[in-house]
């Protein structure tokens, strides 16, 4: 099982974070600091892989972010490798050549695109229609709800 | 800004993120971030009532900000009414937030599981989706109580959505991992494992995980599923790359599904119906072949996919470890990743064949990669590879090549990485020992380890070399003479010194023949190393001068000369001093037989289990080294040679202790057995004993049963309230209901007691609870009182005490029942008897129930029976408190803590919570007057801990440090947290 997941970004930058196992926030901080500290200490053709405390890590870089994984003795190391893929390529389904930024902006969409994925640290779906259709169904119900507003009245100046 | 993509609207919240992203400081972005948190407040709070809309908003932003690290103490309550908004979109932030942010706070979980109730009877699958996501991701108890029966129906039931059905096995599995006592399978296992066999792959990807963690905990109920689970694979395996459809990956056929198939049968033996068995060797047979098919995909996702799978495969193979054809075929696979260009790829083989190394069947076939993987720990640029490699020459090490691979890890030592080098030299140490056919090739390797990485060599290597030397008499000239020319370099370890000057101090004698090594210029030699060795290798030379004094009497006037000097004899070191004084005086004064008796040869050590292999077994986990391993070097250790897990120099110590008066003046500590015949009469050498006995090959047993057995044993809650005034459904409440859980102020109310034995327990508006205990020994006594505050009538009164758990095996409380009736205004009485088995962590559970006017009360509290209660208090000097406080050095034993005053730093308000603890207050042993020792043993009836305790205050930073050390590590674990609450 999939411990947690993390994507931060070359600054250091924590962008996303998902937890499957109860865990206080102050370990969370400081695990995050410590593998944000190995992993971009690594040269690029080094292994994907590492032994840390008890766990295994699984780490990649796409463009500017790593996407980094903290698995269990058991799991299977190529596997999460795919898994961090399939991801990738389900955010860039979604948001058409996807970049830091959008998942800056648009954090709780990341968040949701994971959820369809990963759920309580195991694959849910691996399908890209069953994921993504479960997301875009979502969006269509936004659009029906909400009429456009104004900028103004957005920021709360109507 | 960027476009926003798709269907979203809250430019509120993006405008935000671009202001936080372009705040130049910490200082601006924190400024930023309040004046919003402020606004949020303010909105929260107004008396407009918000919109949907602008709560999602709101709420997300606060997301936001918590994400970005800062806390975030409000917003709770309008993320709750967002769950149960009927849009979507609020509804699935108001989950969002609540997954993230959820704390403990009871009132809201109520709140938010009654919207997930909802949600999961509203028939809508996006709906029911939400909830059981929300469910899954916090798996809290309370949700596990409240939902855990209602997902098995909602998995199984045929009307169910797939994509329901998938949400709720995995939603399941989080509940089965964090509370298995409250998910009952019983009647759904057979429909579960039919999961199996469903049509739609999704489904069968998200339940085979449910199913392996159940059969991982259940295997004979679930073992129908190892023919389903063939069967599936073989579908797969043999399926066309395009047949699946979706579930194809980069031209793999449902990667993810088969590793988990694979993975499911490795929690059960290799099938017993020779068809299923007939089908999975097809299938395995399958995926090695494909292994060998030109790739259909360029694409690295195709390699990886493919791989994964062949991995898991290897894995099965070898967790059957029964087919020698598959095994050697596995191992050849392997065999060309160690040379594939991907580095990915090379570290995985490197680790799948350390455990195929272990199987007998491809012991042989691992060991032709020697060459390649020697080759993998000089060049391999990334250490995690190199580590690997270490890994692998260490498992596949046998006799026929021990002396190549020993060779090739000393030289790697030489350049290896700080983070890996002290388990490289263990390694090298065991591996020497195991396999060494003549000694001296044995102690070269032993000292070249200390010359090339002496500071990563522990200290049970250098033991282990001693003992060996002393118990092989063939080999004790060839390590005199090895040590001798050592110890001529001008820099040498000190380590070298510790084992240079014990060996000559034995075995000196047998190269005095030659002059270049005549007596005298030994002890020079070791002299001239004196001086700039720490205060244990002092300790240690001067022990082998006196042994030289009786080995070559030409020495004495010279020795005894330098043991007369102001810088011995006068040593600030109390331990050097008296050493120096002792000595001098012995050697003066005892006639040569009595000097030739005291200061004789030292006997052989015991045979033992070599203690490095202890330490490495420690340091890399009890998988690390197999139990054919384990067997192994206890059988050769046997044949060739003993060793005790003890430090020679207490040794030395034990055998000459006619000239020291204490019973183990011994720097270095004892590792883990008692003296020789050290008899425990007196009070003193009781001690000893009780502080000697756990030591580093005390396993620990305790690591593998993890919560699950507690967490089954312990009451189940089905009551959320306690002592609210009775609603009407509990007045028909049986009286035999189940024991409501600990009052979450149980532990509080348990700390109160840790430092004193009489008060008041537990108080309400109805009922009082008085506490007077006693205790000698492993018994004590406990009398309750309980008040009724009332004026009217407790009927049905009833208490029950119970240990929870391991508790049950470590504690033993009886007690009689007590009157059903306590009449208004009254006080009854219950007396407990209490015997301690042995150490224990948990409290035993007081339940009581009664009626009040019809409502039944129900409240559970912890008895404040801890284990510092069984305290005896010890006296002892300075001296002797610092000589046991190393004894106890090894860092298990140790537990500390640094926390912040909670109560008054007045001295005499510490000091009587010291004593309170049961453990003598000892003064005048702390060199600094403002700390605080204690030292007293714990009476168990199975045996004695002996427990000393440092307690450093800082007025300043109103600060405390705590540091326990005991001889069993559990123990010196639960004192220091009941202790940190106390101060």
């Amino acid at each position: 099982m999939m411990r947690f997941m993390l994507l931060f970004s070359r600054q250091g930058k924590l962008r996303l974070q998902k937890w499957y196992t109860a865990t206080a926030e102050r370990d969370k901080k400081k695990m995050v600091r410590e593998l944000m500290q190995i992993v971009l200490a690594r040269k690029p053709k080094m292994c994907s892989f590492l032994e840390w405390r008890d766990l295994k890590i699984v780490y990649k870089r796409y463009a500017s972010l790593y996407f980094c994984c903290a698995i269990e003795e058991q799991d299977n190391e190529l596997i999460t490798l795919e898994i961090i893929h399939r991801f990738v390529e389900l955010l860039d389904k979604y948001f058409g050549s996807v970049c830091e930024l959008d998942i800056i902006f648009n954090f709780e969409k990341a968040y949701f695109i994971l959820d369809e994925f990963l759920m309580g640290g195991e694959i849910q779906d691996t399908s890209k229609k069953s994921v993504l259709k479960a997301i875009e169904q979502a969006d269509l119900l936004q659009e029906e709800d909400e009429p456009p507003r104004s900028v103004l009245e957005e920021m709360g100046l109507a | 800004m960027p476009a926003v993509s798709k269907g979203d609207g809250m430019r509120g919240l993006a405008v935000f993120i671009s202001d936080i992203r372009n705040c130049k400081s910490k200082e601006a972005e924190i400024k930023r971030i309040n004046k919003e948190l402020a606004n949020i407040r303010s909105k929260f709070k107004g008396d407009k009532a918000l919109d949907g809309y602008s709560k999602k908003k709101y709420v997300c932003k606060l997301l936001f900000i918590f994400l970005l690290g800062h806390d975030i103490d409000f917003g709770h309550m309008e993320a709750v009414n967002l769950l149960s908004s009927n849009k979507y979109t609020e509804k699935q932030i108001g989950y969002l937030f609540i997954s993230v942010l959820v704390n403990s706070n009871s009132e809201l979980i109520r709140l938010i599981n009654n919207a997930i109730k909802n949600d999961l009877s509203s028939r809508n699958p996006t709906f029911m989706c939400l909830a059981l996501h929300c469910i899954a991701n916090v798996g809290s108890r309370e949700m596990a109580e409240a939902f855990a029966s209602e997902i098995p129906r909602i998995l199984v039931a045929g009307d169910t959505m797939d994509s329901v059905k998938q949400s709720a096995a995995l939603c399941l599995l989080r509940l089965y991992k964090t509370s298995p006592d409250l998910v009952l399978m019983g009647e759904w296992t057979s429909r579960v494992v039919h999961l199996l066999n469903d049509q739609h792959m999704g489904v069968v990807t998200a339940a085979i995980s449910l199913i392996t963690c159940l059969s991982q905990k259940n295997p004979d109920e679930f073992k129908t599923c190892v023919s389903l689970a063939v069967s599936r694979l073989s579908r797969i395996v043999s399926s066309a790359s395009t047949d699946l459809q979706d579930y194809t990956y980069y031209f793999v056929p449902a990667p993810w599904l088969s590793c988990k198939l694979l993975r499911l049968l490795q929690c059960y033996p290799p099938p017993e119906d020779g068809a299923v068995k007939g089908r999975l060797v097809e299938c395995l047979e399958t995926i090695l072949n494909k292994a060998q098919e030109p790739p259909k995909s360029k694409k690295v996702q195709h390699s990886n996919a493919k791989n994964a799978i062949l991995f898991e495969a290897i894995s099965l193979i070898i967790h059957y470890d029964s087919e020698p054809n598959l095994l050697v075929r596995a191992c050849n696979q392997l065999g060309q990743f160690l040379q594939h260009r991907e580095t990915n790829l090379r570290y995985l083989a490197l680790e799948s064949m350390c455990t195929l190394a272990s199987s007998e069947f491809s012991h042989e076939a691992v060991k032709t990669h020697i060459e390649t993987v020697i080759n993998a720990l000089k060049t391999e640029r990334d250490v995690s590879v190199r580590q690997r490699a270490a890994d692998l020459l260490y498992a596949m090490c046998d006799r026929s090549n021990a002396k190549q691979i020993v060779a090739e890890m000393l030289s790697y030592l030489e350049t290896a990485d700080y983070s890996i080098r002290e388990e490289m030299v263990l390694k090298v140490a065991i591996l020497a020992e195991k396999y060494a056919i003549d000694y001296s090739w044995y102690v070269d390797t032993i000292l070249n380890l200390i010359r090339i990485a002496g500071d990563y060599v522990s200290e049970e290597v250098w033991y282990r070399v001693i003992q060996i030397v002393i118990n092989r008499d063939d080999v004790q000239g060839y390590a005199a003479k090895t040590v001798f020319e050592a110890l001529q370099a001008p820099a040498c370890h000190e380590n070298m010194v510790k084992v240079g000057g014990y060996i000559l101090g034995e075995f000196g004698n047998l190269i005095a023949g030659d002059p270049r090594s005549s007596p005298l210029v030994q002890f020079n030699l070791l002299h001239s190393k004196f001086h700039l060795c720490s205060v244990p290798t002092r300790a240690l030379l001067l022990s082998a001068y006196i042994k030289f004094i009786n080995l070559f009497p030409e020495t004495k006037a010279t020795i005894q000369e330098v043991l007369r000097c102001d810088s011995q004899i006068r040593n600030s070191d109390v331990e050097l001093q008296q050493r120096a004084v002792e000595y001098l005086k012995l050697s003066s004064i005892a006639s040569t037989d009595v000097l030739a008796t005291v200061l004789e040869e030292m006997p052989p050590f015991p045979e033992r289990e070599s203690s490095i292999l202890a330490k490495l077994k420690k340091k890399k986990g009890p998988g690390a080294v197999s139990v054919t391993e384990l067997e192994d070097s206890k059988r050769e250790g046997g044949e060739l040679n003993g060793g005790g897990d003890r430090g020679p120099d207490t040794a030395a110590m034990a055998a000459s202790n006619t000239s020291t008066p204490s019973p183990s003046a011994d720097l270095l500590g004892i590792r883990s057995a008692a003296p020789v015949g050290a008899a425990p009469s007196s009070a003193g050498s009781l001690l000893v004993d009780v502080f000697s006995e756990a030591g580093p090959t005390a396993p620990s047993a305790a690591v593998n049963d993890d919560g699950f057995l507690r967490d089954l044993e312990q009451p189940t809650e089905t009551s959320d309230s306690l002592l609210v005034e009775g609603s009407g459904d509990l007045d028909s409440a049986p009286p035999s209901e189940d024991p409501a859980p600990p009052l979450s102020e149980a532990d509080e109310l348990l700390n109160k007691f840790v430092c004193k034995n009489n008060g008041v327990l537990f108080e309400n508006q109805l009922l009082q609870i008085g506490i007077k205990s006693e205790y000698r020994q492993n018994l004590g006594r406990m009398y309750l009182f309980y008040g009724n505050k009332t004026s009217v009538q407790f009927a049905s009164f009833t208490t029950t005490v119970s240990c929870p758990g391991e508790l049950q095996s470590q504690l033993n409380v009886q007690t009689k029942p007590v009157e059903p009736l306590v009449e208004g205004g009254a006080q009854i009485q219950q007396v407990l008897n209490i015997e301690c088995l042995s150490d224990f962590s948990e409290a035993p559970l007081l339940n009581i129930k009664f009626r009040y006017g019809g409502a039944l009360q129900n409240l559970t509290l912890k008895l404040p029976v801890t284990i510092n209660k069984f305290f005896q208090p010890t006296e002892m000097s300075s001296h002797d408190f610092f000589q046991r406080w190393k004894q106890l050095s090894q860092p298990q034993q140790e537990a500390q803590k640094i926390f912040k005053a909670n109560h008054s730093m007045d001295t005499e308000v510490l000091k009587a919570k010291l004593l309170g603890l049961g453990t003598a207050l000892l003064d005048n042993v702390d060199p600094n007057p403002e700390n605080y020792v204690c030292a007293g043993v714990i009476q168990t009836k199975s045996q004695q801990v002996g427990c000393l305790l440092r307690l450093e205050p800082n007025a300043q930073a109103q600060m405390y440090r705590l540091t326990l050390r005991c001889s069993k590590d559990s123990v010196s674990r639960r004192l220091c947290e009941l202790l940190a609450q106390q101060f």
